[in-house]
């Protein structure tokens, strides 16, 4: 065992002692990542069917947000919200300082939610807008009101459509999640890099780190899969899309 | 206000740093994403399999893992080599170089998909006419590959450009002096942090919005002629 290891150029006892750390660091990822993505989406829903609708007050205001946070880093949208607001007397004393501004975690929450949000909300108002002509006249032609086709009809569909491209938004924010290590939170990167400051050693940090992100990254890829199987089978064509969506194409 | 204007120098040099960092790694993103796209094509298996390696460890890696990866590790590596062969001394890499590569490299793959789509959209018969009338390969490209790939490769073109320029943002953390570090240090210093963030904000918001409408009159300059749907 030991002449195995010894062909590896990495201290792999030195990992498998702090991996306790990457685990947590795994738990701090998971769960502002997806966190974010539930939030975020739930915010999505009624901001993408005021776009979709042409809300006359509503959808410039939303179009706005949606534009500003995509066209700005999601650093820059977190350095923001947790260094920024402190300059603010009116902020460190209100009673909201103290339990979630001041604190890494909750802002790094926010800053997340509010970015994925903007692009779930143009990616569910794409899929709203591209719902067939014929399936929503058919709608109106059986008598659906407008609540009830959109509740029955459009977004049933819509969700299923939006899928594929949902998936690139989820590894996205995954990816982006990584910020988080930028303001002192030890997410799996943030293990990483205290590993690499600690005994200076760049690559047993740092590449555990990237497999780990691999392999979650692995997870979600077979979960939509399953999901795509499962909901898109209808749209399903000759050629199975699936093998292709491995690829990236980012839709951001 | 005032302070922005007292440290406008520093927020232009990290305006421009950012610029040339997302210019740098666009060349070698644009040069990656060919070269995948190639290998994606060919025939030849095993340049198909090796770019589909490369287009899933991309995806599989956050750009900051990769980046912190090749700075610290790079530096590493290179000096074991060279003291091992005794060709160079000490080196240091250096954060542009760091991070233009990286993310280059990363955007290469997104690239790859890109021009795979752009190439596979122009129909087969014009390649298998220009093989007919005896062209050689780097003329098919040239004459009818190119001028009809930038049309079809636009729209990705322009989503993985702008996507790459807000990236650029993450090389600040291994300490490149681009816009958000400058900005951030202003803000320290001044402890007007909000002030430079936000003027940071405004300052992306610009460069993607300017480069959204740039790309838009390209992509309408390149398409003219084709009556859309």
């Amino acid at each position: 065992m030991e002449n195995i290891l010894s062909f590896i150029p990495l201290d792999i006892t030195l990992i498998a002692q702090n991996f306790d750390r990457f685990l947590y660091g795994v738990w701090v990822t998971l769960n502002l990542t997806f966190l974010a993505l539930l939030i975020g989406g739930l915010l999505a829903i009624p901001m993408a069917i005021a776009r979709a609708s042409r809300h006359a007050v509503l959808n410039p205001i939303i179009w706005g947000y949606t534009y500003v946070f995509r066209g700005t880093p999601l650093l820059v949208q977190t350095y923001l919200i947790y260094y920024g607001l402190g300059q603010f007397d009116v902020i460190r004393q209100s009673w909201l300082w103290e339990p979630v501004l001041s604190s890494a975690w909750w802002c790094a929450l926010i800053a997340f939610t509010l970015n994925t949000a903007a692009y779930s909300t143009e990616l569910l108002r794409g899929a709203i807008v591209d719902t067939s002509k014929g399936e929503v006249e058919a709608a109106i032609a059986t008598g659906h009101s407008y609540r009830s086709r959109m509740r029955r009809i459009v977004l049933p569909s819509a969700f299923r459509r939006a899928i594929p491209a949902y998936s690139n938004e989820v590894i996205f924010m995954l990816h982006g999640s990584v910020v988080a290590s930028t303001i002192t939170l030890q997410d799996i990167l943030g293990v990483g890099r205290w590993l690499n400051g600690r005994y200076y050693l760049a690559y047993e940090g740092f590449i555990t780190a990237a497999l780990l992100y691999f392999l979650i990254v692995l997870c979600i890829t077979w979960a939509f899969r399953w999901l795509e199987r499962r909901y898109l089978r209808h749209l399903a064509r000759r050629e199975t899309p699936a093998a292709a969506r491995m690829d990236p194409e980012p839709t951001r | 206000m005032d302070l922005i204007l007292e440290y406008r120098s520093q927020l232009w040099a990290g305006t421009v740093m950012t610029i040339q960092l997302a210019m740098a790694s666009l060349v070698i993103a644009v040069a990656f994403g060919l070269l995948g796209a190639w290998a994606k094509l060919s025939a030849s298996h095993i340049a198909r399999r090796l770019a589909h390696v490369y287009t899933t460890i991309v995806r599989g890696i956050p750009d900051l893992v990769l980046i912190m990866l090749v700075f610290y590790g790079g530096q590493v590596t290179l000096n074991a080599m060279g003291a091992a062969t005794g060709l160079w001394g000490y080196v240091e890499v250096s954060q542009f170089v760091a991070g233009a590569g990286t993310i280059g490299v990363i955007f290469g793959a997104y690239f790859t998909e890109t021009f795979r789509g752009a190439i596979m959209a122009i129909p087969r018969g014009q390649i298998e006419a220009g093989i007919s009338c005896g062209m050689p390969r780097s003329l098919i490209f040239r004459h009818i590959i190119w001028p009809q790939m930038v049309r079809y490769a636009l729209p990705g073109f322009t989503n993985n450009w702008l996507v790459q320029l807000k990236t650029t943002a993450l090389v600040s953390v291994i300490g490149l002096q681009d816009l958000v570090y400058n900005a951030f240090t202003a803000g320290r210093s001044t402890g007007q942090l909000f002030t430079f963030m936000a003027a940071a904000f405004v300052i992306y918001l610009a460069l993607t919005g300017l480069s959204d409408i740039a790309l838009r009159a390209l992509d309408r300059r390149y398409s003219r002629g084709v009556v859309r749907a």
